[in-house]
């Protein structure tokens, strides 16, 4: 019976083959069925609830072509606003948050004692979640009472900022933040660093170089791969910040907070889950996904050339 | 292209003797140097810590004393009420243990389904060999460059259909079919191991599945290790899900617990930042122990996640 259904599977092989290949489906079976139902089916479901009126309380779905991103290009008063938050955001961290990682990991890169030490605390806040530290800061960027301020005040800033209620300075609130997390960036490059062969230094130092031109000439293009990773993967985070922007942003159950912290996902999430209008939110989703990947292929066309691959035995840890 | 080339060009060689000639001057720029780095260090680190020990501060202090002082308190230095934690843990009106245990309980279901799921196909993948298996392979790596936020609100859609919303089963069943990102890492390694191996278990008369079970996941720990802890993290601060899914108090992860506890009625009234931050230091606790205790495989995972870029 088994030998006649991996006859029919595969008609092509013969003998031990077919059994591998029968018994090689039988092991990817899980993500076969996963990649269907948790991807494909998924996928398809986004891409038909766009173009619909898919509203929970109110079904069945009801297909309204393009309106729904009519709506979003004339209506959606926040959706160029959220959209703009969320660019806002990337420009005020993405390179300035690489180039202090990159800084930091040098630090931790000198060949001196106790740097395990100093590896291991920076990079505490990147393990504790993202509820707690927020609302940790939240009390630290207290307007009147937190730490900050006092601490403003004290170094004879009258007027310290009003962070989160603060048109202009909710988001920085949330830059600092991430500024705490920075030794979750500066390991990822650290980790580069330490895979450079120390020949290639030795060797610049016999020709003369110094730290600075070693920096350039060695340490940069070899770190070229790694600092393209955290860009990539800091431009598809900065398009998905939510936790902050939930809490500090004050939404709760019944309604939307502070407009300053509307990032583009908090967006969708309203939209979809408060508002309970699911196909718009789908398709706001699609709008960022398209955003994100167009981000993505122009980043990826601008620095290939800067980024400089090993050609064989990537050395891994 | 010129820089790459120029780095091919740099040959290595013995080192030069004139380094001796300067080695006074060279170990008073190396003190210097330390004491540069030590210092930038040490300020960082202070930095780093400082709210984190502010927090302690805070969650230590007693019923109606004022959390934020003048001048501010970084060190917990005159009140000591570890009973906080307790009453966290145990008050009448929404005791945490309860989200302690349900997220608990979420982390062991996705470590196991992760840990059952990605080694089974990860090892078809390094080990066997069947038709179409490059094309799915491509499939794998095509699926983990799938951004998160496009499946939102389908995922939604579709356990919504399914009838899983305010139950966990979204929270924990994707787990045991597959991660992309774990797939990947999960075959890179098995594919290390000597083809060889396979090879002498089968004339021994083993099954496939026996040398996965007795050959290859034994030789994987090192993997499957450092997944176990990843995918604790994530669960742990998992917080986007369950906000999505769980509808019942009762039911909620400690991540939304935090968050609803904050904004619920405490003893009839707004609870107070030291019990907030009492609570929210509590919930990060777990996750501090275990990066103590597993910070070379996490740190070394980390590393070889970099490198994949």
């Amino acid at each position: 019976m088994i030998e006649r259904s991996r006859k029919w599977i595969f008609p092509s092989l013969e003998g031990q083959k077919r059994r591998e290949a029968f018994q090689g489906y039988l092991f990817l079976l899980p993500w076969i069925i996963g990649f269907i139902v948790f991807l494909l089916i998924p996928l398809g479901m986004a891409a038909y609830s766009a173009f619909t009126r898919w509203v929970l309380i109110d079904p069945p779905p009801r297909w309204i072509g393009l309106e729904n991103f009519r709506a979003m290009f004339t209506k959606d008063k926040f959706f160029w606003w959220s959209l703009g938050i969320t660019l806002k955001f990337m420009v005020m961290t993405l390179i300035p948050f690489m180039i202090l990682g990159l800084a930091l990991s040098l630090l931790l890169n000198q060949k001196l004692r106790g740097m395990n030490f100093f590896r291991t605390m920076l990079y505490v806040p990147a393990v504790v979640s993202g509820v707690a530290v927020t609302l940790l800061f939240m009390n630290l960027l207290h307007p009147e009472f937190g730490a900050i301020n006092i601490f403003l005040r004290s170094l004879g800033v009258a007027d310290p900022p009003n962070w989160i209620n603060s048109p202009d300075w909710a988001l920085p609130a949330v830059a600092f933040m991430g500024l705490w997390g920075i030794g979750g960036g500066a390991i990822i490059y650290l980790a580069g660093l330490q895979n450079i062969p120390p020949h290639l230094y030795e060797a610049a130092e016999i020709d003369g170089a110094n730290s600075w031109q070693k920096f350039w000439k060695v340490t940069l293009p070899l770190l070229s791969p790694t600092i393209f990773f955290v860009l990539i993967t800091g431009i598809i985070g900065s398009f998905q910040v939510f936790t902050p922007a939930y809490i500090l942003g004050g939404v709760t159950r019944f309604g939307p907070g502070s407009k300053y912290l509307r990032f583009y996902l908090l967006h969708i999430y309203i939209k979809g889950f408060q508002q309970g209008r699911l196909g718009y939110a789908s398709a706001l989703a699609w709008i960022l996904f398209f955003i994100s990947a167009i981000v993505v292929f122009i980043i990826y066309k601008q620095t290939e050339r800067f980024v400089y691959y090993e050609e064989e035995g990537k050395g891994s840890s | 292209m010129s820089q790459s080339q120029s780095i091919k060009n740099i040959e290595p060689s013995a080192p030069s003797p004139i380094k001796i000639r300067f080695w006074r001057r060279k170990s008073v720029r190396k003190t210097v140097h330390a004491v540069f780095v030590y210092s930038l260090l040490i300020g960082i680190g202070i930095l780093i810590m400082m709210p984190l020990s502010w927090m302690l501060t805070a969650a230590l202090r007693g019923r109606g004393e004022p959390v934020y002082t003048l001048p501010v308190s970084w060190f917990p230095t005159e009140s000591f009420h570890w009973e906080n934690f307790w009453t966290i843990l145990t008050n009448e009106n929404y005791p945490l243990w309860r989200p302690a245990l349900n997220t608990l309980m979420l982390v062991v279901l996705n470590i196991a389904g992760v840990l059952i799921s990605n080694t089974l196909v990860a090892y078809a993948f390094a080990r066997l060999d069947f038709p179409h298996k490059e094309f799915l392979f491509k499939l794998v790596i095509l699926s983990m460059l799938m951004p998160g936020v496009v499946l939102f609100i389908p995922s939604f859609l579709l356990f919504n259909i399914l009838g899983w919303y305010g139950t966990y089963l979204p929270l924990w069943v994707g787990a045991f079919f597959g991660n992309s990102f774990y797939i990947f890492i999960t075959r890179q390694y098995m594919r290390s191991f000597p083809k060889d191996l396979d090879d002498a278990a089968r004339i021994d008369g083993a099954s496939r599945f026996g040398i996965y079970w007795r050959i290859i996941l034994p030789l994987s720990k090192p993997v499957m290790t450092l997944m176990a802890v990843f995918t604790f993290m994530d669960t742990w601060n998992e917080f986007t899900g369950p906000l999505i899914y769980l509808n019942d108090p009762s039911k909620f992860t400690l991540s939304i617990a935090l968050n609803y506890f904050r904004q619920s009625m405490f003893s009839g009234k707004e609870p107070t930042t030291n019990l907030v931050m009492a609570a929210a230091l509590l919930s990060v606790l777990p996750m501090l122990i275990l990066y103590f205790f597993a910070q070379d495989e996490l740190i070394g995972g980390i590393a070889s996640v970099g490198l994949k870029g």
